[in-house]
């Protein structure tokens, strides 16, 4: 294994670990509801009722976060080098396979794993075992 | 707006803070991290453990109440089978996480920030999720 020491942020990327945490810990116990996007995104497309208004609140939170942020800071590097038909089958396999798993990266892999759920340990061990396995195919194998 | 849709507000608010402080809103950052066998940066290990060193305690605490500090039960997830939905759900979205470096949350989050790349993954996303949607209602 080769690290990119140049690349690694510990600092900020603990920082901002932690306010995920923050976030999840005062969805939880605020308002009794775990903080998974795709959940909460699939539950507005269900349009239930009861859920509504704090899933439509949660996500304009997290759409208003980067016009807020850059009120007082510029707004950190957003480098999207993947083509639009990558972007394409890349949100189609999420957008389906979350919904499938009934969770992505937030839901199983900080809220489950956090619970201490086995089926959360699963499905985060797999999806990460999908990414590291697309980067090696794309960038190794493919030489993309 | 009642308090706890104003609470939820704020709850997305510091996630999407977190995602880009944390560098997770950044897709080529996640690849890096997604990379193991080429020049790999671990700073997302970081984001996962921070993020469960305030979530363990949190929800210790939320397994323990019954009720919501404003109000209404707190339901935590109920399943615990390891099914073949679990698992195929998981890898494809793990596949698609690997091609573009984006997973739901950041890609909401990149989005507000009106990058091109990502309002193209959002749509896709959602779209995925109402074809979810029709499969599940074909097969019911």
């Amino acid at each position: 294994m080769n690290i990119d020491w140049n690349a690694f942020t510990p600092g900020s990327a603990l920082a901002g670990g932690l306010l995920i945490g923050l976030a999840s810990a005062w969805l939880i116990l605020m308002n009794g509801r775990v903080a998974g996007i795709s959940g909460i995104l699939g539950g507005l497309l269900n349009n239930e009722r009861g859920n509504r208004a704090w899933q439509l609140a949660f996500t304009l939170g997290l759409l208003a976060g980067p016009g807020i942020w850059s009120l007082f800071h510029a707004l950190p590097t957003i480098e999207i080098r993947a083509s639009y038909p990558v972007l394409i089958a890349a949100g189609l396999l999420v957008g389906i396979g979350t919904r499938y798993a009934a969770g992505c990266t937030s839901g199983h892999g900080v809220c489950g794993l956090s619970r201490l759920s086995p089926r959360s340990l699963a499905a985060t061990m797999t999806f990460m075992f999908g990414g590291f396995a697309t980067v090696y195919v794309v960038r190794h194998l493919l030489g993309a | 707006m009642n308090k706890a849709t104003f609470s939820a507000f704020i709850a997305g608010l510091i996630f999407s803070f977190g995602l880009l402080l944390s560098g997770m809103a950044n897709p080529e950052k996640v690849l890096g991290f997604l990379d193991l066998f080429g020049a790999w940066d671990p700073s997302l290990m970081l984001v996962m453990g921070g993020a469960i060193a305030v979530g363990l305690p949190a929800f210790a605490l939320a397994r323990k109440r019954e009720t919501a500090v404003l109000g209404g039960t707190i339901q935590l997830p109920g399943k615990r089978a390891l099914d073949k939905r679990l698992i195929l759900g998981s890898l494809a979205f793990g596949i698609g996480w690997g091609l573009a470096g984006f997973c739901p949350g950041p890609g909401i989050v990149a989005s507000g920030a009106l990058e091109p790349g990502a309002l193209v993954f959002a749509v896709a996303m959602i779209a995925g999720m109402l074809g979810f949607r029709l499969l599940e209602r074909r097969a019911s």
